[in-house]
């Protein structure tokens, strides 16, 4: 099964499904480096390059890249800083409301993003959290939360007790233990866990929309969304804001990609 | 808050202080308990707990822009529910939502389990061939709507310029802006979208399957399609239910896409529960229907996990 007679053509013929899948991603490159407004004929290949299409996105974008780097990053923290002791507990504490926790979390997966934006709005504005980077960061971190306790309990429910009870013998109280054993420990889980809560939130499309009502704190997904709304007519412009939009979480899951494996398998290895 | 500790685990129990009473360390166990735990629950509740509690109290309220002004949402009992599902406009998106849902799962899952089979063999590149498969599903959903969008386009959009340039179609095809085409253009790009998550997952399953059983079944004969139905299917078949639940629940609450393709329209062909639900709180700012669709979404939601567990559960026992 896992050998096969003409290796080569395989690989041909992976080239080719590839190529499919993949030429929207080219054409979003592509169209982002033709000249500004030409948009009757943009041409196949970017054979001379045009950067007016970046000076554009940077110059509509830029403050709106920044919120959306801001929210994020804030996110991963607010995530992993709540959802980290959540899964250490649900993993070692042996708590009698450790299957009615998971369950709601499984069941959270299930409740639609608008449910949650129909009620906020109200709650937010109520609170004056409408158009604000804790308001985002809040309702952004639905997305990582649950995400993060689940990934980090299945990595958390395979560390041998004997690694923590060492540090207790030593005189280490249950934090200290936690802080300096468990946690370098589950380094690989904590960087999945991490790395996937920027990514939802990086690409949050629904609670930008939603919770922001202002031009003073918008990410960039409802920047893109703004430049569809009305006729386009700069798709270059378009194309390379979407392009900047995709490059953090390529670049950051590419650069991670071997602690991701890891972390993903972890639990199931040991 | 009640999170007693029913059987501290080893790593607690064996590391008391030893000078405390045993009442101040059960104390002491529960405080950590709520430091630990406390922070998540108290977010879930209110980001995940509140929200339901209040849609479900807003569908029965006559809640608009004026209740933002006037604090008040007077009680309405069932009359968000009778006049969104008396509106012609909710047996649309109902039905938008099924074949939405339906037709972008079963084209992201054959297709993406198809990805999955092939990669399955080993060839030259196919590591760096598999691993960039996942990029489609890495660029934010609203990105990848813009590309779609002027891909589709249908003056000058790519597809529609090599359609007319190899004389396949006379003029420009108008994917996004046919009442009749559209919804089915909506869904093919949701499966572009969905077709990295399905192969990986499956690509996952597909490896956890031992060589030895293939093996076994070519001396029986199961080669080819005989071993992929009787060998492969069977053995995927708990990583094929994780799969098809997430992918619908995620598939019915998806908006991005939509919204950024078509906007629901032209003229409501692609008005799903969830635009619909969005378009009635935050563009009519009716925020008690908004919240009536919403919560017919959520029990959609349910009852398709519950039914598919259940019958799941059946099939496997049996």
């Amino acid at each position: 099964m896992s050998t096969v007679r003409h290796p080569w053509l395989h690989t041909a013929a992976g080239i080719a499904v590839l190529a499919v899948l993949l030429f929207p991603i080219y054409w979003m490159v592509n169209a982002s480096l033709q000249p500004n407004g030409a948009t009757v004929d943009t041409s196949w290949l970017p054979l001379s390059p045009d950067l007016s299409g970046y000076r554009t996105a940077l110059a509509d974008q830029g403050a709106n890249l920044v919120t959306s780097l801001v929210v994020a990053v804030g996110s991963v923290a607010l995530s992993l800083l709540i959802a980290v002791p959540a899964a250490y507990a649900l993993a070692q504490f042996r708590l009698r409301w450790a299957g009615p926790v998971l369950f709601g979390i499984l069941i959270s997966q299930m409740i639609p993003g608008i449910v949650i934006a129909n009620a906020l709005y109200g709650a937010y504005a109520d609170l004056g959290l409408l158009n604000s980077i804790p308001g985002l960061i809040l309702a952004d971190s639905t997305a990582g939360i649950p995400f993060a306790i689940l990934i980090c309990r299945a990595f958390m429910q395979s560390l041998p007790p004997a690694v923590v009870e060492a540090a207790l013998v030593d005189g280490a109280g249950p934090v200290r233990a936690f802080v300096s054993v468990v946690l370098p420990i589950s380094r690989n889980a904590l960087i999945t866990a991490g790395l996937f809560t920027f990514l939802f939130t990086w690409s949050d499309f629904l609670f930008a929309l939603t919770l922001t009502t202002t031009e003073d704190v918008r990410p960039v997904t409802l920047g893109i969304y703004t430049y569809l709304g009305a006729y386009v007519n700069d798709w270059s412009a378009v194309m390379a804001t979407a392009v900047l939009a995709s490059v953090p979480a390529i670049v950051l899951l590419v650069v991670a990609q071997k602690y991701v494996a890891a972390g993903a398998t972890g639990g199931a290895v040991k | 808050m009640t999170t007693t500790i029913r059987a501290a685990s080893p790593a607690l129990a064996t590391a008391p202080p030893p000078a405390r009473r045993p009442g101040a360390r059960h104390r002491n166990r529960r405080l950590v308990t709520l430091l630990f735990l406390g922070p998540a629950v108290l977010y879930l509740l209110l980001f995940y707990g509140y929200p339901v509690v209040q849609n479900v109290v807003m569908g029965f309220q006559h809640y608009t822009i004026s209740t933002f002004f006037t604090g008040e949402a007077p009680w309405a009992g069932l009359d968000n529910y009778r006049e969104v599902v008396g509106s012609p406009l909710f047996r649309t998106a109902l039905l938008n939502t099924v074949l939405f849902t339906v037709g972008s799962i079963a084209g992201q899952f054959v297709l993406g389990l198809a990805v999955a089979v092939f990669f399955r063999r080993r060839f030259p590149l196919s590591g760096f061939l598999r691993s960039l498969i996942l990029l489609p599903w890495l660029i934010p959903l609203i990105a990848a709507s813009a590309v779609w969008k002027w891909i589709l386009d249908t003056e000058s959009g790519a597809l529609n310029r090599v359609l007319v340039g190899t004389g396949l179609v006379d003029t420009g095809v108008p994917w996004l802006s046919s009442t009749s085409l559209a919804l089915v253009t909506v869904i093919a790009v949701n499966v572009w979208i969905g077709i990295p998550f399905n192969a990986v997952i499956l690509h996952g399953g597909l490896q956890g399957i031992p060589d030895e059983l293939y093996e076994a079944g070519a001396l029986d004969g199961a080669t080819r399609w005989r071993a992929f139905r009787h060998i492969t299917w069977p053995m995927l078949r708990p990583v094929v239910t994780v799969v098809l639940v997430l992918g619908v629940v995620y598939t019915l609450k998806v908006l991005d896409i939509i919204l950024g393709l078509t906007g629901g329209g032209p003229a409501n062909a692609t008005q799903t529960l969830a635009t619909q639900s969005y378009q009635l709180s935050f563009a009519t700012f009716d925020f008690g229907q908004g919240a009536a669709v919403s919560n017919i979404l959520i029990v959609i939601s349910l009852i398709f996990a519950a039914v598919y567990l259940r019958l799941n559960r059946r099939a496997v026992d049996e």
